[in-house]
């Protein structure tokens, strides 16, 4: 059966990782080529690029890293950010990314869902999503990285992506991203309960046994995380093998 | 140098950009004449069956890959490995290239999610040089939503999706297809193109 994934994710502005990475041998901390071959080197199972400032100006800069990066990495590599048409689509896979992923342009024009399913196949499509309790027992959608609440359950949104033909789920709880806390387990279960199509559990992870917690907990096949690698506080493999050694199914 | 056959496959590039990454001389093509003179032939292929066939077709290279692949080794990838087989039923019935026999169904269980994707384990039941230095476990990754139904003497190593799914498979002679991508596989992935240009050799 499938094995579970650990997935970095690199914020990139203007060509550079935001903040930096910190990894022993890689001079430029912002380079996100090289950032990226060291993750590719370390083991992770799927490399995540995110666009954070997605200005249309800035298009070419950022398909250049994604053109890049598919000439030394060789695990399949998402991208977002700023992707909202059919067309941007295509124009990232043709850089040289597997998967396209979406989150706002997603929730603000479902039907980008389905274009992109049909055009490219499901396996090509991620849909993010940022979502936060409202205070009534459920969850609500965030747009704009978490800034725009729209007034969307999550847990229809969720069986509205499957409906539309998406690949994936990735799932960031707004309420544990930073916290360090672990992931949002509740949260995930809800989501695992309401769709068949893998879902990634995304914001919150901050010590070495979160990992193992989410894949023993809920139903989540991936597991992403952005600066606790990037700082060097927990590597790929030490995360691996944790996982290893309470008998999940690792690469 | 290894000819990788130009008929439009989502593929082509990722596969290309692996075989500079590791130094292997290739070119990618359409032209009679290189696919003669190449060591090797590397068949890419991503999307659906009858479509991939038809633009096979027009490139009008589909006899010499036949003749080709008695004489030197093909490698089929992912849509190009389903297209090695006998035929395939979907979106009707297509026939392929006939290089193995067997055929291309969907993958049955109604108990796992198709597409079949992501790294799953090889299990290897026997031994070639394509796997040759690659340390197990061997996860490779996989996306399709196809698989191919052959002889076990077909198979060099199957992957568990809830049912027997060939991975690796060959004519037992110049022939092999690999149902995940090498090129999305990680250190072992390039390992086996590795091995697949030592075979060239």
């Amino acid at each position: 059966m499938l094995a579970k994934r650990i997935i970095p994710c690199l914020d990139v502005r203007h060509g550079k990782v935001v903040k930096g990475v910190n990894f022993e041998g890689v001079k430029d901390v912002g380079d996100p080529v090289a950032c990226a071959a060291e993750y590719n080197r370390q083991g992770a199972d799927e490399i995540v690029f995110y666009d954070i400032v997605a200005s249309h100006e800035g298009r070419g800069t950022f398909l250049d890293v994604v053109r890049e990066t598919a000439k030394q990495v060789f695990v399949p590599l998402t991208v977002g950010g700023g992707i909202s048409t059919v067309e941007d689509m295509r124009e990232t896979l043709r850089a040289g990314a597997d998967k396209i992923s979406i989150n706002s342009s997603a929730v603000k024009n479902p039907k980008l869902i389905s274009e992109g399913a049909e055009v490219f196949g499901s396996q090509c499509i991620v849909v993010g999503i940022d979502a936060k309790r409202n205070g009534k027992g459920g969850y609500s959608v965030y747009a704009n990285g978490g800034r725009i609440d729209m007034q969307v359950d999550l847990l229809e949104w969720v069986q509205e992506i499957e409906r539309r033909g998406a690949g994936e789920i990735c799932l960031n709880s707004i309420d544990t991203d930073g916290v360090r806390g672990g992931f949002d387990l509740e949260m995930l279960k809800d989501v695992c309960s309401r769709v068949r199509i893998p879902v990634i559990a995304s914001g919150g992870a901050g010590k070495l046994g979160d990992f193992a917690t989410v894949f023993e907990q809920t139903d989540a096949t991936a597991a992403l995380a952005a600066s606790l690698f990037h700082f060097g506080e927990l590597t790929i493999p030490q995360v691996k093998d944790d996982c290893r050694s309470k008998g999940i199914l690792i690469r | 140098m290894i000819a990788v056959i130009d008929y439009g496959a989502g593929n082509l590039f990722s596969v290309c950009n692996a075989l500079k990454y590791l130094n292997i001389t290739h070119e990618i093509t359409k032209d009679v004449d290189v696919i003669h003179r190449a060591d090797a032939v590397i068949l890419p292929g991503v999307g659906a069956f009858p479509a991939a066939m038809e633009s096979l077709r027009q490139t009008g290279l589909i006899g010499t890959i036949r003749e080709n692949a008695t004489k030197k080794p093909l490698l089929g990838i992912c849509l190009g490995m389903q297209m090695l087989f006998d035929r395939s039923d979907e979106n009707g019935i297509c026939d392929g290239l006939g290089l193995i026999s067997g055929e291309v169904h969907r993958i049955p269980s109604k108990r796992v999610i198709i597409p079949h994707m992501g790294w799953n384990e090889l299990v290897i039941t026997q031994d070639f040089p394509l796997l040759s230095n690659i340390e197990k476990p061997v996860f490779t990754y996989f996306v399709h939503s196809y698989q191919a139904f052959c002889e076990d003497r077909n198979i060099i190593a199957y992957c568990d999706y809830d049912g027997k799914v060939p991975a690796l498979v060959t004519d037992g002679k110049f022939v092999f297809g690999a149902q995940f991508h090498p090129e999305k596989s990680g250190e072992k992935g390039l390992q086996m193109l590795r091995n697949f240009e030592e075979l060239a050799r």
